[in-house]
């Protein structure tokens, strides 16, 4: 779009107005690369030093290089499998909760009119803005507790004996807190993006005589590609490090059942102090991501910039 | 037999009766916090769930006596603030720079900075937390000012960029021919065009940090430490307080949740990256 608009301006004030500016242009990106760059570059680095140090902020004198030892002890910590395998299923759960649910909620909403759907709108994304420690709290007294909760006054209702959700289910418990915040995200951004599918083609595709669920499936779920592409790979940068809803919750228990990469790595670094061994799994987790991003941003990339 | 008139109608009322099921679901946990914020203590944990009570507004009235609440709502307004300022000064340059110009490196630098929000916070928190205490930064509001400013960046950034994109570049052309020079093109030209745009990432950038609960937690104790950590202290296990934790949860959401509600259609562009319109 820039390089059209250019070329219709006359050559000679192109080439010099466009000189200038991009000489300008470096120097008024440089500060945040430069920024981006130390921000990335030099945390990176000393993490990469301390995991290859015994260190540990008890014994400040006991330094020294242990190779690969760090990430041997971080592997086989009896967290890390656990740690591992709960981090995939969170992300995975939520994923799956946000995008399913949320295609079917945005194209509800956008089947029709009715009464009251801009309150209806602002309700379903509400959670959304609610703060991580406030929303865990929230559910872990007043929905989750098994006395005074709200749950245990609807399994009391039906007769059932109510079910101490954190203690007894925590991994599902943290999914559906974390299901709960993310899931308006995507509600959010699939509404938008109903609201641009060509209405035209919709009213066409009916009269041919498609039905609602034809029309679903090959207008509307194929107009959507994008934006679920889009859902995904940011909802899978902030699941990988989820990490408040699981301080204020269960504290990782019990045992090791809610326990994810990001809090196993938290309890390593400022609870145990073991500077090393905590440094070591980040840069697992950071390995994580990477596969992750990458695979994301090659599948998404493209059309990220594409339409620009 | 029904007529099309009478059928659209009542597919509207199921629709409508569908959409407020599952409206009313999703929110209520929302409504029941801001309930409990006016009941007592004692009625908060009353088995079973009380929905008709006396209101008090004790818990409001008394927000102070546990822990001083305005000092971590001033926290709060300062750090999402300063940051947001300071993220702004950085990425508005950079993002006019990238629309305006463009060179064959630009949408790989644009796509690289995305990609350090692919960087786990907890890949970084040893170095970061050591670095802050070297520096005698732990529990400074400075320390947390300028982490968010860098892990908003590249949000702030692709948004200014998409906003920026949608100007057509003839206006900046025009007014250069004029003889304006870049600063007078940006502040004179650029700026009053995408007022809009820079409003809605702004606010986008300090719901980011109002609600970034990982650094806050880690980096804060008590002096510096904003609204998240606050509410994190009500889950320790001494007493429960739900009254009193509903009452300081509704208002430090509150004012998040009602710029969000005003905001929705400009934030689902920053929060897509731009991808979604």
């Amino acid at each position: 779009m820039t390089t059209s608009a250019l070329d219709t301006s006359p050559p000679a004030t192109q080439t010099k107005s466009r000189k200038r500016g991009l000489k300008i242009g470096w120097f008024l990106v440089s500060p945040s690369v430069l920024l981006l760059l130390l921000w990335m570059v030099v945390p990176l680095a000393m993490t990469l030093y301390f995991s290859t140090i015994r260190y540990n902020l008890l014994y400040p004198d006991e330094e020294s290089f242990v190779g690969l030892e760090n990430f041997e002890y971080f592997l086989t910590d009896p967290g890390f499998m656990p740690g591992a395998l709960n981090t995939l299923t969170l992300v995975g759960s939520v994923l799956l909760i946000s995008v399913v649910f949320g295609v079917l909620i945005s194209a509800l909403l956008e089947a029709c009119e009715f009464w009251g759907r801009g309150i209806v709108r602002v309700m379903l994304i509400s959670p959304f803005f609610i703060m991580p420690t406030v929303s865990a709290l929230l559910w872990k007294n007043l929905i989750f507790h098994p006395v005074s909760g709200i749950l245990a006054a609807v399994w009391k209702f039906f007769g059932a004996q109510p079910v101490d959700w954190l203690a007894q289910h925590p991994l599902f418990s943290i999914i559906m807190i974390v299901s709960w915040q993310w899931l308006p995200f995507a509600i959010l951004l699939l509404m938008t993006a109903m609201q641009s599918l060509d209405q035209e083609q919709k009213e066409a595709a009916r009269l041919e005589g498609a039905g609602p669920i034809a029309i679903f499936w090959h207008l509307t779920l194929p107009h959507l590609a994008r934006p679920i592409a889009v859902v995904v790979m940011i909802e899978t940068i902030f699941l990988l490090s989820i990490f408040a809803e699981i301080f204020t919750t269960t504290s990782g228990g019990p045992g090791f059942e809610s326990t994810n990469l990001a809090y196993l790595i938290y309890n390593q670094a400022l609870l145990q102090f073991d500077v090393g061994m905590a440094s070591a799994g980040g840069l697992i987790a950071v390995v994580i991501a990477n596969i992750a991003a990458l695979v994301l941003i090659r599948l998404i990339g493209k059309s990220l910039t594409d339409k620009q | 037999m029904l007529t099309l008139k009478q059928k659209r109608s009542l597919q509207s009322l199921l629709v409508g009766c569908a959409a407020w099921l599952i409206a009313g679901l999703i929110f209520f946990p929302i409504f029941w916090m801001v309930l409990t914020s006016f009941k007592t203590e004692l009625a908060a944990f009353a088995t079973p769930p009380q929905f008709i009570f006396t209101p008090t507004l004790e818990n409001y009235l008394h927000i102070n006596d546990r822990s001083d609440y305005f000092s971590y709502a001033w926290n709060s307004v300062l750090i999402s603030f300063a940051a947001t300022a300071l993220c702004m000064l950085v990425a508005v340059p950079a993002a006019y720079s990238m629309a305006f110009f463009e060179t064959k490196r630009t949408k790989g630098t644009l796509l690289w900075m995305l990609s350090t929000k692919m960087l786990p916070p907890v890949g970084v928190l040893m170095p970061i937390y050591l670095i802050c205490k070297s520096l005698g930064m732990l529990d400074s509001r400075l320390a947390l000012i300028v982490i968010y400013t860098l892990i908003n960046l590249p949000i702030v950034i692709w948004m200014v960029y998409t906003y920026f994109k949608d100007i057509p570049v003839d206006i900046l052309e025009a007014a250069r021919l004029d003889g304006a020079t870049t600063l007078q093109e940006i502040s004179r030209v650029l700026l009053p065009i995408a007022r809009g745009g820079l409003a809605s990432t702004m606010l986008l950038s300090l719901i980011l940090c109002w609600n970034e609960a990982f650094w806050s937690l880690n980096l804060t104790s008590s002096a510096a430490a904003p609204l998240t950590a606050l509410v994190a202290s009500y889950s320790s296990p001494e007493g429960l307080f739900w009254a009193k934790l509903s009452a300081v949860s509704t208002l430090a959401c509150a004012p998040i949740l009602i710029l969000g509600w005003i905001s929705q259609k400009q934030l689902v562009r920053g929060l897509s990256f731009g991808a979604v319109k």
